[in-house]
């Protein structure tokens, strides 16, 4: 685990991430300008890091309603306005990109947080990014294992020689500049279908699994692969991180939680979905067996520590913006989470 | 209310002929909706390629948002290879995978003969189970020797077709009632 940067003895690191959607306030119907979005995002990390939050990330989504295309570039600001939170991404879309300049990228950003930075390498649920870079979805698989067995070749050695059919060859290729401890913690992202986490077990990577809503249950199929697909590849699974990931949404009640929470995702459900979030699963969501983090700080609790059960995840990441959240509400969930949820986490978490 | 009858296939005449029949039978009705008739021979649809169906451009994205708004949607598909069209199947192919939540769906089917009448009952409505739809039970499968002319002509089907529609619309309505009275249990 240390070579991912996991100290299981801290307990289960908590953290926040965001696509870096750009959708309007359904209270308000108004939509903040780009500019203020992104320096909120910014904002929101350094928030983070004073609430003893253990990550922020930050994903690209190259079409309608994002704004955080360049998310490499607002992660190089979120480490300069920031001392020790982890900096992540949530995810690189690494299909529409050379895996030498995302490598490039984050070993800098790496530089510049002081050791901070990790990748989480994804194909994209959206497919905007494959239009508007011409990258064709015919081949969207292979380009994807191609490339991050490349990316994990980078992180594994100083000098690359590498060929492959969606890239030029590599030869004795030095790829720099180089992280601070030498590599970086890379992770796969991973969809709800267990087909991605077979994959990222076989290449013996870290899987970050989103866990959007439904029973929690029925995401344990995908650790129970992952860990098989490990082992066959000659992996310890004890030693291969789990990271999951949620919307999120906490309030002081269960009632506050739910009323501060369904305009937002039902509002980004039908920009970016088309559909909204039907009012009835809504309404079951803050049960613990419900994948949806929403609820009172006691009903998060108990939905994290059941999922710890069921997955035994060293790291959780929320989604708390989705859906054009004004950054009141963003605060309120922050200063929750670090007051009562991360305290009780960590305690019942250490080893 | 708000009906959207759809033909589910691009050729032949018996699918379409009973739409127009359904489409009348519904405005000529006391009780006023709005009806929307997707006759997709009408329409130049892509394949599905993965995307949301919003996000398409011209006909494919007027038909699916058009059926994505409806509370009520008649199918009408002829029999092709023991199966239905591809068309029909492109149509929910397209579609997000819980389309139908809150919609109600019933079906019409033409056929040549009476041979394939489970056709809809096996292959159709398992997907319409899967995208979330209340589905009406009992279909209408009209056969060949009940059109002539393009109009049909045995008066049994005009019949259980007006069944149909009140089938269709009555639980509409029940299920509207059901949703708007838990809406209004939640505080959220």
């Amino acid at each position: 685990m240390e070579k991912y940067r996991i100290n299981q003895k801290d307990g289960m690191e908590f953290g926040l991430y965001s696509l870096g959607d750009h959708i309007s306030n359904p209270l308000t119907g108004k939509r903040i300008p780009a500019q203020q979005r992104i320096n909120e995002i910014v904002e929101l990390a350094k928030l983070a890091e004073q609430a003893g939050i253990d990550v922020f990330g930050l994903g690209e989504s190259h079409q309608t309603y994002f704004a955080t295309q360049a998310h490499t570039v607002v992660l190089g600001a979120i480490a300069q306005a920031t001392e020790k939170i982890k900096i992540t991404s949530s995810a690189t879309v690494l299909s529409v990109s050379d895996p030498v300049r995302v490598y490039e990228d984050f070993a800098t950003i790496d530089l510049l947080s002081n050791g901070r930075a990790e990748i989480v390498a994804g194909r994209g649920s959206r497919v905007g990014a494959y239009h508007l870079l011409g990258v064709d979805l015919q081949d969207y698989e292979a380009i994807f294992e191609e490339k991050l067995a490349l990316l994990k070749q980078i992180n594994e050695e100083d000098r690359v020689t590498w060929e492959g059919e969606y890239r030029p060859p590599l030869n004795n290729a030095e790829i720099i500049p180089r992280p601070k401890e030498g590599s970086l913690p890379i992770w796969r992202a991973v969809g709800g279908p267990p087909a991605s986490a077979i994959k990222a077990g076989y290449m013996g990577m870290p899987m970050m699994l989103t866990t959007l809503g439904g029973p929690a249950m029925n995401f344990k199929v995908s650790v129970e692969a992952y860990h098989e697909a490990l082992q066959r590849s000659g992996y310890d699974p004890t030693t291969m991180p789990i990271g999951t990931t949620s919307l999120f949404y906490v309030g002081e009640t269960t009632k506050e939680a739910l009323q501060g929470m369904y305009p937002h995702i039902d509002n980004g459900f039908k920009a970016i979905r088309g559909a909204g979030y039907p009012r009835q699963q809504f309404a079951q969501a803050p049960d613990y067996r419900d994948a949806l983090m929403v609820g009172s700080t006691d009903e998060i609790i108990e939905k994290l520590l059941y999922q710890y059960e069921l997955f035994g995840m060293q790291r959780f990441l929320a989604q708390i913006d989705f859906g054009g959240v004004p950054f009141d509400k963003l605060m309120k969930n922050v200063e929750l989470i670090g007051d009562k949820i991360i305290p009780a986490l960590k305690k019942h978490t250490k080893q | 209310m708000k009906i959207v009858i759809l033909s589910g296939s691009i050729v032949g005449s018996k699918t379409k002929t009973a739409m127009e029949h359904l489409e009348e039978m519904i405005n000529k009705r006391d009780e006023q909706y709005e009806v929307v008739t997707l006759d997709l021979a009408d329409y130049d649809l892509q394949f599905s390629d993965g995307r949301n169906y919003h996000e398409y451009e011209g006909d494919t994205k007027y038909v699916t948002e058009t059926i994505m708004e409806a509370d009520a949607l008649i199918i009408g598909t002829p029999i092709f290879q023991a199966s239905i069209p591809a068309t029909l199947k492109n149509i929910f192919d397209l579609l997000p995978v819980h389309a139908f939540r809150d919609k109600v769906i019933s079906t019409f089917v033409t056929a040549g003969s009476e041979k394939h009448y489970l056709v809809a009952e096996q292959q159709l409505k398992p997907i319409l189970a899967y995208m979330k739809a209340h589905i009406v039970p009992t279909y209408v499968y009209i056969e060949e020797k009940d059109f002539l002319e393009k109009k049909i002509v045995n008066d049994d089907i005009l019949f259980r077709m007006e069944r149909l529609v009140d089938d269709t619309v009555r639980t509409t309505k029940a299920f509207e009632f059901i949703r708007k009275e838990e809406e209004a249990m939640y505080d959220f």
